[in-house]
């Protein structure tokens, strides 16, 4: 039954769309591996929720081509759904219908039924935590619980990719580290790949890999770790006094920094970036070069959000340009 | 390829959950058959004094089978209507990612508002007698039997109206400048009897005159005369043969506008 593990779980080649004459992907590549999780990581208007779309066979993309599994989401869409579990931001549940009839109903769409249907989504039920309110209406759950019935319905035919857009939206810490340990341990016990998408840089964090789209492109893709240490060992980064009202910004701040620190520098939305091996010994040093023309020092290890700047030379949360909005993202 | 057990278990799920959130609503089980039989008690009793018919008719007894009919377009607005709602809360893109033919969705949209229409034109059937139409059980049943085909071609024209649809206001104003004016020129409310030229062509190009004028053969077989010929049109093979074309081409038409890819993109 299983594709031999050279089949992707997600291949994406060249994938671009447009939304009239606003560009929302331009050129995106991607592979996942089967099993993998894997994070689809950007900013709003990035184009995440788009890409998502067109992975879950929803749009096609204007040019390239995307498989789930080997299948071609436009051209052998029902193949590429059959193996596919959506899990969209606004739930896609219906509410006057009770927990159960909600699951069963999905049961019928994805070609389950009698007892095969009963058992799986009785496990399910238990192990989302939704047994007790099993015969409840689904209006009637708070967020945390219809966001795990949500879930819990996209794996009833215990799908191969479980694919989940802004899957945290909505949900206090709490019910979100719920959330990824019952996606996790279904995922265990399945082999099933998750691939989801996020603007929260810690959920692309303790991801297996991730992906950052900005702008519609894919600018990094990688084991967080990888991307991480290709910025360096440690960010040291300097931010300038504010000028006086009438008073001109410091220009010739960056040349002294890099004349004490031995090292090019970069500078980033008016602030002066160093990766160095050697923070803990240029800290003090850069302290007093630059006593009263600095509002402060601090030292880090990088982050996503420093790879995201080293990528783009801009801030993770700045405003997304004028025609690059995924729609959807706006929303 | 999808195996076609499949995609009509699928239907019939589908089909299914129409029904389930009829009756948890009700005042959308009231209101489509309620007002209806409002209109019936109403126009029935205050119009029956000025309203002079051949054959001795009551205007009561005339004006039962299209106070059926409305109660079937009524209730296959109310239930239609209802995937704007579906797109908006999201239901409606958890459906279509599943791997069912788009046609097995639509097809369990119209299906589950056709038997909910049907059955609430059964209910309005029961005032047959109180209409002075005396209905066996034979009438009945064709009359029923009837009622689902008809039915099924006004939810179809009903949700190819709702599908593109952002919100229900626009739907509201389709009602009333289309909707209602198709059931007015059907023949339900006044014979064409007498009627100016260009009312008696718009009555002949609405469809469904040919549905009610065998709707209403059925409930009182009257061979020839004003009554049997409401609409202008004679009840018979031609009226009925219209009338199944029209549910076809409806159907096919909800089909078609349903295949719009984006169509299942939130506004």
């Amino acid at each position: 039954m299983r594709e031999s593990p050279a089949v992707a779980a997600i291949r994406a080649e060249g994938v671009s769309f447009e939304y009239g004459r606003q560009t929302a992907l331009d050129g995106v590549d991607l592979e996942v591996a089967p099993g993998e999780r894997f994070a689809i990581l950007g900013p709003n208007g990035g184009g995440k929720t788009t890409l998502f779309r067109i992975l879950a066979t929803l749009l096609k993309p204007s040019r390239g081509r995307a498989a789930i599994l080997g299948h071609d989401v436009g051209r052998d869409s029902a193949a590429a759904r059959a193996v596919l579990g959506v899990v969209f931001q606004a739930p896609a549940i219906d509410r006057l219908l009770t927990v159960r009839e909600n699951l069963d109903l999905q049961g019928a769409l994805y070609g389950l039924r009698g007892a095969g249907l009963a058992r799986e989504r009785d496990a399910l039920l238990e192990r989302f935590g939704l047994a007790a309110r099993s015969g409840a209406r689904a209006a009637t759950l708070s967020g945390g619980l219809v966001r795990r019935l949500e879930i819990a319905k996209a794996l009833l035919h215990r799908p191969r990719l479980l694919l989940l857009d802004e899957p945290s939206t909505g949900l206090d810490p709490q019910a979100r580290a719920d959330m990824w340990r019952s996606i996790d341990a279904q995922a265990r016990r399945d082999g099933t790949t998750v691939a989801f998408t996020t603007h929260l840089l810690d959920e692309g964090d303790r991801s297996g890999r991730v992906a950052i789209l900005d702008r519609g492109r894919v600018v990094a893709t990688g084991r967080p770790e990888d991307l991480k240490a290709e910025v360096g060992r440690q960010v040291l980064v300097v931010t300038p006094r504010p000028p006086d009202p009438d008073g001109a910004p410091d220009a010739g701040l960056r040349a002294e920094v890099e004349r004490v620190a031995g090292i090019p520098a970069r500078e980033a939305e008016g602030r002066i970036l160093l990766d160095t091996p050697d923070g803990a010994g240029l800290v003090p040093r850069l302290a007093a070069a630059l006593e009263g023309r600095i509002a402060g020092i601090s030292l880090s290890r990088p982050t996503l959000f420093d790879v995201f700047l080293r990528r783009t030379g801009h801030r993770f949360d700045a405003e997304p340009l004028e025609g690059f909005r995924g729609a959807g993202d706006a929303a | 390829m999808i195996a076609p057990g499949r995609a009509v278990r699928a239907t019939l799920a589908l089909a299914g959950r129409e029904a389930r959130r009829f009756f948890r609503e009700r005042t959308r089980v009231t209101g489509a058959l309620l007002q209806p039989i409002l209109f019936w008690a109403f126009f029935g009793a205050g119009l029956a004094p000025s309203f002079r018919l051949g054959g001795g008719i009551a205007y009561g007894a005339y004006l039962l089978p299209g106070i059926v009919v409305l109660v079937l377009l009524f209730t296959a607005i109310f239930s239609t209507i209802s995937v704007i709602e579906d797109r908006r809360e999201g239901f409606l893109q958890g459906v279509m990612v599943a791997p069912v033919p788009r046609g097995a969705i639509v097809a369990g949209k119209i299906l589950g508002g056709t038997l909910l229409a049907t059955a609430q034109a059964g209910l309005a059937l029961l005032l047959a007698p109180l209409a002075g139409v005396r209905l066996d059980a034979a009438a009945f049943a064709l009359s029923i039997g009837f009622c689902f085909v008809l039915g099924f071609g006004l939810t179809s024209l009903s949700l190819a109206i709702a599908w593109p649809m952002r919100s229900t206001q626009g739907f509201h104003a389709i009602m009333t400048v289309f909707l209602m004016p198709l059931w007015l020129l059907s023949g339900a409310f006044f014979p064409a009897d007498g009627v100016p030229g260009w009312l008696a062509i718009l009555m002949r190009l609405d469809p469904l005159t040919y549905g009610v004028a065998t709707l209403r053969s059925l409930l009182a077989p009257i061979p020839d005369g004003p009554g049997g010929t409401a609409g202008g049109v004679a009840a018979g093979a031609p009226a009925l043969g219209v009338t199944l074309l029209f549910v076809a081409g409806m159907f096919l038409l909800a089909l078609a506008v349903s295949r719009r890819r984006d169509g299942a993109l939130p506004g």
